[in-house]
């Protein structure tokens, strides 16, 4: 009886989810071009358009240099930040935690006009690919620190100091004991970063003057009406997306096995 | 690690793009154009209260869907095995990883008139739907966006509880309905707690959902319309921002008193 009710409570959850997807993938392959909901034959011409669509193909490299740069720059960013705030006196971490968290908790639209403000004041009216990158090197360094203190908390600084007495000078310890023990966090806030960077529509459109990442360029287009490419892109999304995270699945799942195996031995 | 010099590059970073960014928005809320101080803006705050009250209404009932959508299904989740689990958190996520555009865009099609929703219906008989620039449009629009928040964190905070406790409770005499309030509950409002903040901070100031699927403007649209619409307006859009602001820093600081300050996880 329970396991029936919780059975049709998650297949109602996930109709929710996925029934937007599946419809818009399933007309992504109708050939009627004008009533994209009335569908008349099977085509893939959409799909092929997708990579004709220079002003499409341009957004979406845009959206995948930003969000590479991004989320590499505040990688560097966040360990840096996330160690000098491991080494504050509690009062001092807080206070200087809550400011860097802002951009978390902040409303998008207030982080997004906050940061124009500046850069019309700084860069004047010249908006596009760098201030782009700036914001959301703004926003993901949060997701960084926040993944590395935890994983510094549980580090034992005897390492550190034991490769300080080996001989080792600061920043050859941080590379060889440090890094290695916190790599895990930031290499989980750099794919955090990455998909927010990827996601963002809010702060790009208020930080990129002309400058087109894959949401600006969509919502532009959405003005004029849903046109039949935007179903193909999220078909083609779709795959790419589950492509990914099925690879990620295996690959947990071969680590977990390979632990297993070792507590064996 | 002694040395504090790495956090220098940090915060001046903080304070160029974080700190003083909100100054600016500060000094244009109490400017007028020549920049001179005034309290002139003032005036744009109760010309919108309506919309404030709008957008705080989406929020609020949105938000409450959220959660009671949310907790049942982290409950299911946290209860699964653990293969299961993980596969059941891939396939919430999985939604969120399409673009935020697209994702609105479906809902278009969906709910416009003679669009899919329509098509369906009209099959059984039954007239178009009158959901299409409604609130009901938006807080569906809302809900479909930010649904994935508010489950990740509860799910997090429901699996941590440890079986044993839960065995104790039976042991001592709860039913299971006992243990679900006396135990589950009280042991996940971190989760909780994250999960609401997590839903309302992007609902209230949400944009471009209610414009398309609602029709109409909420806070986000009218700020919007103020930098970069027709309405040019920057010392006017400031003060909504700021007043948006502090409304939503209020709402955090109360939920926060339900929580003990343990950090449940960020997704």
């Amino acid at each position: 009886m329970k396991k029936t009710v919780s059975g049709v409570y998650l297949a109602l959850i996930f109709f929710f989810l996925y029934a937007p997807i599946v419809l818009m993938i399933f007309f992504s392959f109708n050939s009627n071009a004008t009533q994209i909901t009335n569908f008349e034959s099977f085509t893939l011409k959409h799909y092929i358009d997708i990579f004709k669509n220079e002003n499409l193909m341009n957004a979406l490299s845009n959206t995948l240099i930003i969000a590479f740069l991004s989320s590499f720059f505040s990688a560097i960013l966040g360990t840096c930040g996330a160690i000098g705030i491991f080494n504050l006196r509690k009062k001092a971490r807080t206070a200087v935690l809550n400011v860097s968290n802002l951009p978390i908790i902040n409303p998008e639209i207030v982080t997004g006009i906050s940061l124009m403000l500046i850069f019309i004041l700084i860069f004047g009216k010249n908006l596009g690919f760098f201030t782009v990158l700036i914001a959301h090197i703004v926003f993901n360094t949060p997701y960084i620190v926040l993944n590395i203190l935890p994983r510094l908390r549980r580090m034992d600084m005897n390492m550190y100091e034991a490769a300080m007495d080996l001989g080792c000078r600061p920043f050859q310890a941080f590379f060889k004991v440090v890094l290695p023990e916190i790599f895990p966090g930031v290499f989980a806030g750099m794919l955090i970063a990455f998909t927010y960077s990827v996601d963002d529509f809010v702060i790009t459109y208020f930080t990129g003057g002309s400058f087109q990442t894959l949401s600006i360029f969509i919502n532009n287009s959405l003005k004029k009406g849903v046109k039949p490419w935007m179903l193909s892109l999220s078909g083609l999304l779709f795959l790419i997306i589950l492509f990914v995270l099925i690879l990620m699945n295996i690959r947990e799942v071969i680590e977990e096995k390979r632990e297993k195996n070792k507590v064996k031995i | 690690m002694k040395s504090k010099k790495l956090l220098f590059p940090y915060t001046v970073w903080m304070a160029i793009f974080v700190v003083i960014p909100l100054f600016m928005v500060l000094y244009y809320a109490f400017t007028d154009k020549s920049g001179a101080f005034t309290l002139e803006n003032l005036q744009y705050i109760p010309k919108h209260l309506p919309i404030y009250w709008d957008s705080l209404k989406v929020a609020l009932i949105s938000t409450a869907i959220c959660l009671i959508l949310a907790y049942p299904l982290a409950l299911i989740m946290a209860n699964m095995k653990a293969s299961m689990q993980r596969m059941m958190n891939m396939l919430i996520m999985l939604p969120m990883w399409m673009n935020f555009i697209l994702r609105i865009c479906a809902w278009v099609i969906i709910l416009r008139p003679n669009g899919i929703l329509d098509s369906i219906l009209g099959v059984f008989g039954f007239g178009p739907n009158t959901i299409y620039h409604t609130t009901t449009a938006i807080v569906i629009g809302v809900v479909y966006n930010y649904l994935p928040f508010m489950v990740l964190p509860i799910y997090t905070s429901v699996s941590k509880i440890s079986r044993s406790v839960i065995e104790a409770g039976e042991d001592l005499g709860c039913n299971s309905f006992n243990v679900l309030r006396r135990i589950i509950l009280p042991m996940s409002i971190p989760g909780i707690v994250t999960g609401i903040t997590m839903v309302f901070v992007p609902a209230a100031s949400t944009f471009v959902i209610s414009l398309r699927l609602g029709g109409y403007s909420l806070i986000g649209d009218t700020i919007d319309q103020y930098y970069k619409g027709g309405s040019f307006n920057m010392q006017a859009g400031s003060m909504l921002s700021l007043v948006l602001m502090v409304i939503i820093l209020i709402s955090m600081a109360i939920m926060n008193r339900f929580d003990n300050g343990e950090d449940a996880g960020i997704v």
